[in-house]
C-alpha cells in the first residue's frame, strides 16, 4: 500500500493540473479542465474495454458457451495472460489452482460487469469538456472504484512493484510511459481527495 | 458428553481437522492501493469500525497479508469476490 498522494513534481505536465475533490452536502464535488476530463475519460474507457471486449470474446462460440453467458458464468479458469487483466481479475486463492478455475467460473463475469459499471458511471458524470462535477454517495464509490482500477492497470504498465520506489527515476528520458507517472500520482491524489471528502 | 464405543476408531486429525477448520479470507499488501482507500473498503465490506479496519490494513502493511474476515467457504468465497470488486488482492484459505 502507499501513502503517495502528492499531486506533481516540477516535471509534472502542468496543463493538467491537479483537480481534487471536496465535500459538499450528499457527496461529493469537483472542478476538472477539459484536459483533466480526457485524460480521466480515456483512462476509464480502456479499463472498460479491456475488461468487457475480453469477456465478450469468450462468449462467442458453441452453444455452451452461451448457456454459460445466459447463467452468468464466465467460460474463464485461468488467470488472465494480460498482466493488467490479472490484476483486475486475480485468482481467488493462492495456493489451490482448480479451486481457482472454480471461483473464476462463478465470479469472473459479475466481476467484469461490475468494473464496466464503475467505469460508466464516470463517464456519464464528467463531462468530455470538463467542468464542474457533483456525485452523489453510490456515484464517490463508483467513482473511487474506477480510480482504482484505472490506477491499478498504471501500475502494471509502469512496471510499479515497490511502493517506496521513487517513480521518477523508474524511467528513462524519452520513454512514452513518462507522462504517465504523473498521471499515476494525480488519480492517487484525486482518490484520496474523495476518500476525504466522503460523507 | 457421551462416550464413544470403544471398539470404533475416529480419526479427528488430519482430513478431518482440516474440514473442521474455518475459511478466511486474505489480504495481500500491494504497492498500488491507497492506506486511506484499503481502510475505507475494510470499513465498506465489513461494517468494521474505523479503528478495527484501520489495524487490519496496518497489519496487511507491514505483514503483507491479513486474515479480514472468517466463515464458510461460500461466504469467503463472496467476501473474496467483492474485494475484487474493490481491487483489492484477496484470496481463500484454510485457517492454520
Amino acid at each position: 500500500m502507499t501513502w503517495d498522494i502528492f499531486p506533481a513534481d516540477e516535471e509534472g505536465d502542468e496543463s493538467i493540473g491537479a483537480a481534487a475533490f471536496r465535500p459538499v452536502p450528499g457527496g461529493a464535488a469537483a472542478f476538472f479542465e477539459q484536459a483533466q476530463a480526457g485524460v480521466i475519460r480515456s483512462l476509464v474507457s480502456q479499463i472498460a474495454e479491456l475488461v468487457s471486449a475480453d469477456s465478450n470474446a469468450a462468449e462467442t462460440g458453441p452453444d455452451s458457451n452461451d448457456m454459460e453467458a445466459q447463467l452468468g458464468l464466465s467460460s474463464h479458469a485461468e488467470l488472465p495472460d494480460d498482466p493488467v487483466l490479472a490484476r483486475l481479475l486475480p485468482d481467488g486463492y493462492s495456493d489451490d489452482p482448480l479451486a481457482s478455475a472454480e471461483f473464476r467460473r462463478y465470479t469472473e463475469e459479475t466481476l467484469r460487469s461490475g468494473k464496466v459499471a464503475s467505469a460508466q458511471a464516470v463517464l456519464s458524470s464528467l463531462p468530455p469538456g470538463g467542468g464542474e462535477v457533483r456525485l452523489s454517495e453510490a456515484e464517490c464509490q463508483q467513482w473511487l472504484r474506477a480510480l482504482n482500477d484505472v490506477r491499478l492497470a498504471l501500475s502494471v504498465r509502469l512496471g510499479i512493484t515497490d511502493e517506496n520506489e521513487d517513480l521518477s527515476e523508474r524511467l528513462l528520458p524519452g520513454d512514452p510511459r513518462s507522462a504517465y507517472i504523473w498521471v499515476y500520482q494525480w488519480l492517487a491524489y484525486l482518490q484520496d481527495s474523495l476518500l476525504e471528502a466522503l460523507p | 458428553m457421551g462416550v464413544a464405543p470403544a471398539e470404533v476408531e475416529q480419526p479427528v486429525t488430519g482430513q478431518d481437522a482440516a474440514l473442521d477448520a474455518p475459511w478466511v479470507t486474505v489480504v495481500w499488501n500491494d504497492p498500488v492501493n491507497l492506506m486511506k482507500y484499503v481502510t475505507y473498503v475494510f470499513q465498506k465490506v465489513f461494517g468494521y469500525p474505523r479503528a478495527k479496519a484501520e489495524k487490519l490494513m496496518l497489519d496487511v502493511h507491514h505483514k503483507g497479508r491479513a486474515v479480514v474476515s472468517a466463515g464458510s467457504r461460500e461466504a469467503m468465497e463472496r467476501d473474496a469476490e467483492t474485494l475484487h470488486g474493490y481491487g483489492l488482492w484477496a484470496t481463500v484459505s484454510h485457517d492454520s
